[in-house]
Formats: C-alpha cells, sequence, structure tokens
C-alpha cells in the first residue's frame, strides 16, 4: 500500500517518539524521577503504529503492562503521559495509574494493563459496543506473546468469533513472555496458526517492518470494520531491554540487545527504505528526530515542575457517585 | 545465629523441604527463568529472587517454569497434589490472584469438604503482597483478607525472616492448601535465622512487643510498623503488647484475648482497605467475648476504601504508618 508523503512522515515521527519517550523515561528513571515498575517498548514501535494509523478516535484499543507505545500511537498527549510517570497530580491519570495504567477514554485508549491476558476480553466489549452502536468503529487488542496464553485470551478470542464483533487480536512476540521464552512458553509452533483455528483470519507480519506491519493490519482491519467478524494480526518483533527497568537479563546471550539494536531497528529500516526509493529526503527526517527530542524534553520539563499531591485525594474517584 | 534476609530465609526452607521430601516440586511463571532464552537458566528464581538455585540444585522435573497462566498453574498444583504430590506454586503478585480466583476458591479449597474427607490437597501457593514500591493498582494488594474468608484455606503472613522459614517448611509439611503472603518490602529485611530446619505451628501467635497499656495487633509488615510506633511513644511512658498472629486462618484468638483482658484496649493495623476485613473480624471477636475488659472503643488502623495509588504522596497517605499507629492508640489512652 503506497502511502502519501504526509503519511510517511507521519508515521516515522510518532515510531521516533514513543523511541524518544522509552529512551528518555529510562534516564529518568535512573534520576530517580520515575517509580514504580516501567516496562520499555523500544524495538517494537513499527507495531503500534502500523496498527494506530488505521483507527480513528471512534476506535479502541486495550493494550498492555508495556503500553507507553500504544498510547502514543493512538494519541494520547506525551505530556500527561509524560507526567503520570512521573506520578504528577497533573497526569493524564492524575497520577493515580503510572506507566502500567494510562488511558485516555476520549481517545478510545481504554488502558495499558497490569494484567497479562487482562485486556482481550475488554476489547472484546468495546467491539461490541461499536457493534450495538452501529458507528464503524472497530477495537483492537495488544498483547505480547505471554498473554496467548492465558484462558482470558483465548476466552476472548472464542467470543469475539460468537457475538460476530468488529474485534482485532494484535499479538506482538517478542520473544521473551517476561524472562521465559516464548519457544518454550508457547506450546504451539505458530501462534498465528493458534489464533486462527478459532475461526477468523490471522495476518503475520515481520514486527520491525512498518510497512509490512501497517499492510496486515490494513487488511485486518477492514475485514473487521466491513462486518465480516473479528481478525487478528501476529508479528514477529524484539525488544531493545529487559522484562523492566532494572531487569538484569541473564536470560539473554550476550550482546543479544546490542545485535538487535542494530540490525531489527524499525526506524532504522523506515528511514532506509524510504530515502532508498526516494520518498522521503534526510533532512525531512532530521527535522522530525529534533522536533521530537524537543517535544519530549518539552515533557520532561514540564513534569519536573508539575503539581505534586500533597495526599488528601487519595480516596477521591473511587466512585462516580458516593450516594 | 547468622543474619539472613526474609529471602534467603525463604530460600533455605524451600531447599530444606525439597531435600527432605521428593513429592514436593516447584512450579511458577520465572522461578527458574531463562527456559527458551538464549542466555543463562536459572538466572531469575522467581521476581524477587526466592527460589534462586531450586532449578540448578533439583533439576528441570521438580523446578517448572510455565507459560503466563494463573488458572493452570494453580489447577495444576491442586491436581498435582490431590493426586498425592506437594507442590509449592507461585503466582508472583498477589493481585494476579485475581486470574485464577476460581482455581482457589472453588476449587482447591472446597475438595476436602467436597469429597466428605477423603480427600487431602496439600498444595502451598506463594504471592508477593503489599505496597510501598508504587507498583500500582494492579500490582500492590494484600488480598490476604479475601483469601482468611474462604474456608478450607490456610492463610500465612510472615512478618520477619525466622518466621517466614518456619511457617513455609509447616506450609509445605500441611495436608491443606496453604496461601503464604510474603511481604514485597520485606525480602531485604534480615534477622537472625537458624540454619537447620524448624516448624512454627499455625495459630500461634508471636508477641514481639510486650506492655500493660494497650493490645496492638497488626498483619505482616505492619507488625514492623507498629512496633515502631510502640518503640517511639516508650518516652511518654506508654507500653504495648504487639501481637503478629502469623497466620490469619487459622487466627490464635487466645492470645489476642488474654491480652485484652490484661489491657483493656485493643488496637487493629492491616494494610488492607477496611470494610469486610481482618481488623473488623478481630475488633468484632474482642467486642464479642471480651466487652466486659474494653476501657475504651476499638481502634482500626487500614488502608482507605480505595485501590493503591501509583504517586508516592498517594501510596504514603494510603498507607498505615507509625504516626496513624500512634494516634490510634494513644485515642483508646485517652
Amino acid at each position: 500500500m503506497q502511502l502519501s508523503e504526509q503519511a510517511l512522515l507521519r508515521a516515522y515521527r510518532q515510531m521516533k517518539l514513543i523511541r524518544e519517550f522509552e529512551e528518555r523515561i529510562q534516564r529518568e528513571i535512573m534520576l530517580g524521577q520515575i517509580p514504580g515498575f516501567t516496562h520499555i517498548y523500544s524495538g517494537q514501535e513499527a507495531n503500534a503504529v502500523g496498527v494506530c494509523e488505521h483507527l480513528s478516535d471512534k476506535d479502541y484499543i486495550v493494550s498492555t503492562h508495556r503500553g507507553h507505545g500504544h498510547c502514543i500511537a493512538k494519541g494520547c498527549d506525551v505530556k500527561g503521559m509524560m507526567k503520570e510517570l512521573f506520578g504528577s497530580s497533573d497526569g493524564l491519570c492524575k497520577g493515580r495509574g503510572g506507566s502500567m495504567h494510562v488511558a485516555d477514554i476520549s481517545k478510545g485508549m481504554l488502558g495499558a494493563n497490569g494484567i497479562v491476558g487482562g485486556g482481550p476480553p475488554i476489547s472484546v466489549g468495546a467491539a461490541l459496543a461499536c457493534k450495538m452502536r452501529g458507528d464503524g468503529g472497530v477495537s483492537v487488542s495488544f498483547s505480547g506473546d505471554g498473554s496467548t496464553n492465558q484462558g482470558t485470551t483465548f476466552e476472548a478470542m472464542n467470543m469475539a468469533v460468537v457475538l460476530d464483533v468488529p474485534q482485532v487480536f494484535v499479538f506482538e512476540d517478542n520473544g521473551y513472555a517476561e524472562n521465559t521464552g516464548s519457544s518454550f512458553s508457547t506450546g504451539c509452533d505458530d501462534i498465528a496458526v493458534r489464533s486462527s483455528s478459532f475461526g477468523f483470519p490471522v495476518f503475520s507480519a515481520d514486527g520491525t517492518d512498518f510497512f509490512d506491519v501497517y499492510d496486515k493490519a490494513a487488511e485486518a482491519i477492514e475485514h473487521a470494520r466491513s462486518g465480516k467478524g473479528p481478525a487478528g494480526v501476529y508479528t514477529k518483533v524484539d525488544r531493545f531491554y529487559g522484562h523492566f527497568v532494572g531487569d538484569p537479563e541473564g536470560y539473554r546471550a550476550k550482546g543479544e540487545t546490542e545485535y538487535l539494536k542494530e540490525h531489527k531497528c524499525c526506524l532504522k529500516n523506515f528511514r532506509a527504505r524510504t530515502l532508498e526509493a526516494e520518498l522521503l529526503k534526510a533532512e525531512q527526517l532530521d527535522a522530525l528526530d529534533e522536533d521530537v527530542m524537543a517535544e519530549i524534553e518539552a515533557s520532561v520539563v514540564a513534569s519536573r515542575e508539575a503539581p505534586r499531591h500533597d495526599g488528601s485525594l487519595v480516596e477521591e474517584d473511587v466512585y462516580a457517585s458516593y450516594a | 545465629m547468622p543474619d539472613k534476609t526474609m529471602r534467603d530465609a525463604l530460600n533455605e526452607a524451600l531447599h530444606h523441604e525439597f531435600e527432605r521430601d521428593p513429592t514436593t516440586f516447584a512450579i511458577g511463571e520465572d522461578i527458574a527463568g531463562g527456559r527458551g532464552g538464549t542466555g543463562e537458566l536459572d538466572c531469575t528464581g522467581g521476581v524477587f529472587g526466592v527460589t534462586r538455585g531450586l532449578l540448578t540444585k533439583f533439576g528441570e522435573e521438580r523446578v517448572l517454569d510455565t507459560p503466563i497462566s494463573e488458572s493452570a498453574i494453580v489447577g495444576a498444583a491442586s491436581g498435582a497434589a490431590l493426586a498425592g504430590m506437594r507442590p509449592v506454586a507461585e503466582i508472583m503478585f498477589s493481585s494476579f490472584i485475581g486470574v485464577c480466583m476460581d482455581q482457589i476458591i472453588n476449587q482447591m479449597a472446597k475438595f476436602r469438604y467436597m469429597f466428605g474427607g477423603k480427600s487431602k490437597c496439600p498444595v502451598v501457593v506463594r504471592f508477593v503482597c503489599g505496597a510501598g514500591m508504587s507498583a500500582a493498582a494492579q500490582h500492590s494488594h494484600t488480598n490476604y483478607q479475601m483469601m482468611t474468608s474462604v474456608p478450607g484455606l490456610k492463610v500465612v503472613v510472615p512478618s520477619n525472616a525466622y518466621d517466614a522459614k518456619g511457617l513455609l517448611i509447616s506450609a509445605i509439611r500441611d495436608d491443606d492448601p496453604v496461601l503464604f503472603f510474603e511481604h514485597m518490602l520485606l525480602f531485604q529485611t534480615s534477622c537472625e535465622v537458624p540454619d537447620e530446619a524448624y516448624e512454627i505451628p499455625f495459630g500461634e501467635a508471636a508477641m514481639p512487643r510486650e506492655g500493660d497499656d494497650a493490645t496492638v495487633v497488626a498483619f505482616s509488615n505492619m507488625v514492623n510498623v507498629c512496633a515502631n510506633a510502640i518503640d517511639s511513644l516508650a518516652e511518654k511512658g506508654i507500653t504495648c503488647d504487639l501481637i503478629d498472629p502469623r497466620t490469619t486462618s487459622p487466627l490464635d484468638e487466645e492470645t489476642i484475648l488474654e491480652s485484652v483482658e490484661a489491657t483493656g484496649r485493643l488496637i487493629v493495623v492491616d494494610e488492607s482497605p477496611p470494610r469486610c476485613g481482618l481488623t473488623a473480624d478481630i475488633a468484632a471477636m474482642v467486642a464479642q467475648k471480651a466487652f466486659g475488659a474494653l476501657k475504651a472503643p476499638i481502634q482500626q488502623v487500614t488502608a482507605p476504601h480505595t485501590p493503591v495509588p501509583f504517586a508516592p504522596e498517594l501510596e504514603r497517605a494510603y498507607l498505615p504508618d507509625a504516626e496513624k499507629v500512634k494516634a490510634a492508640i494513644e485515642a483508646t489512652l485517652a
């Protein structure tokens, strides 16, 4: 599928924005600015962006503990997200949720999720809402390879077929379910084949290649949006860092992540492809790089100065009403 | 006697029992780590390192890394227990109990009763519980107070390394399902722990402080918070019994009642939300059985009725601390 120059630039900027957000928060964690458990999406940006470029605010996504990329790709405000990770009362979720619970319902982003496999059933429900309203919306659940082994994911796949809802299951296989290789923890040879046995088409893509993900996601989303029921996208991809920030990564061979950053980088891949085909100019991409760095820097400066909680609002927002 | 961290004390308990009883085995996510990876095996030992070294010592047949499948982990462990094994399962963070709730509350807890006492299910399920690391709403709950309400389960909440080792050994040797909750702030805390194996019986409270003016009952890490609060009241001449029940089911009612009979004042402290919880349970028990001894209203110190918040300032407001405990003790003396 040929994208316009404007669409190419937008896709690159989104991927770069995710990458630099993730690189910067690792530094801020080391500086003690960001508390809690944080999971980094670097290396997987082509998946979030390749899928979400087909979606609008009327469509829904649910995400995972490794959710920053999906949030940004779906349009969550980067400054609000950064403030959230800093624990500011001015964060996107008022500092109540943090890294694993970023959400923005107005953007159709129904939340990162701290529970592996927590998301797919919720996404099926959002797809059901789209179908009942007949508004043409679709819902996409992002899951890792780990999530594909949860009963909740199996139940969601079956129910999406039974209820015939516009649901897209995106499975990003980054090779590791936490500290265990997916080749060990997943009993089948091919997650796409296993998923498709539930009764919907699953399109496999190279998750380090934006264009491949974009094209396969287009097919899956069109299938769901046109009323043919659920569909899936399975991608093989690599995470550049540990399960969480601070993970010693003893389960990976020495030099593995360095190799991946050099040879499996979706940003490098995108740049090389678009320059070689003369679709974009290096100066255009360089300008976007600078633009993104400035946006990330501004979000960190704003987060450092953002208001903090004093503890008085700890009991707010448990319920919508207290009658 | 050497000082050991709670992590090492728990690890020792597992080694003792795995050597003693060939029917024991461990099952859970990343309890060894590295299966299917490109690096080292046994590099993780569970999310806080408690099971480290078990794979190397006891082999892949008894130390089973699994997919992320909590229902299947707990169900397989209790099925193996019904079939004669003695598994020690790990469910990482206790919030994930939500994923495997059926296997715990409808299956393992009820087998013996439903089967007319003809079965036993000697399974231990270990969890990391509690707040204090900004791990937010799906990685920070206590959950043990909910599980205490389920007949058929035994529930263990150690507050220090010594108790943790003895209680885990008892849990593994017990013939009933035992849920074992390890507070995330305690893994690095240490105290004297013997090298040899020893049991601490269930339903037998410890009393880490003794005093005359009030009785403080607390669970898990709140025992340490309360000890600090009580120590800081010494300068005002106030002394308290501090009771650590160590197991919430069975519960050592006798030690609590004896203490309240002597002091006439009760403060119950837990970091769970307040409704239908342990503090209310113990307050009701004392009100019913020792009403005549009470000289002041019972005080409960708990987290508020909210999920656990992320921002550190909110999490501090959420958690009971020494100041809140001191205020509650002084309120009973006012």
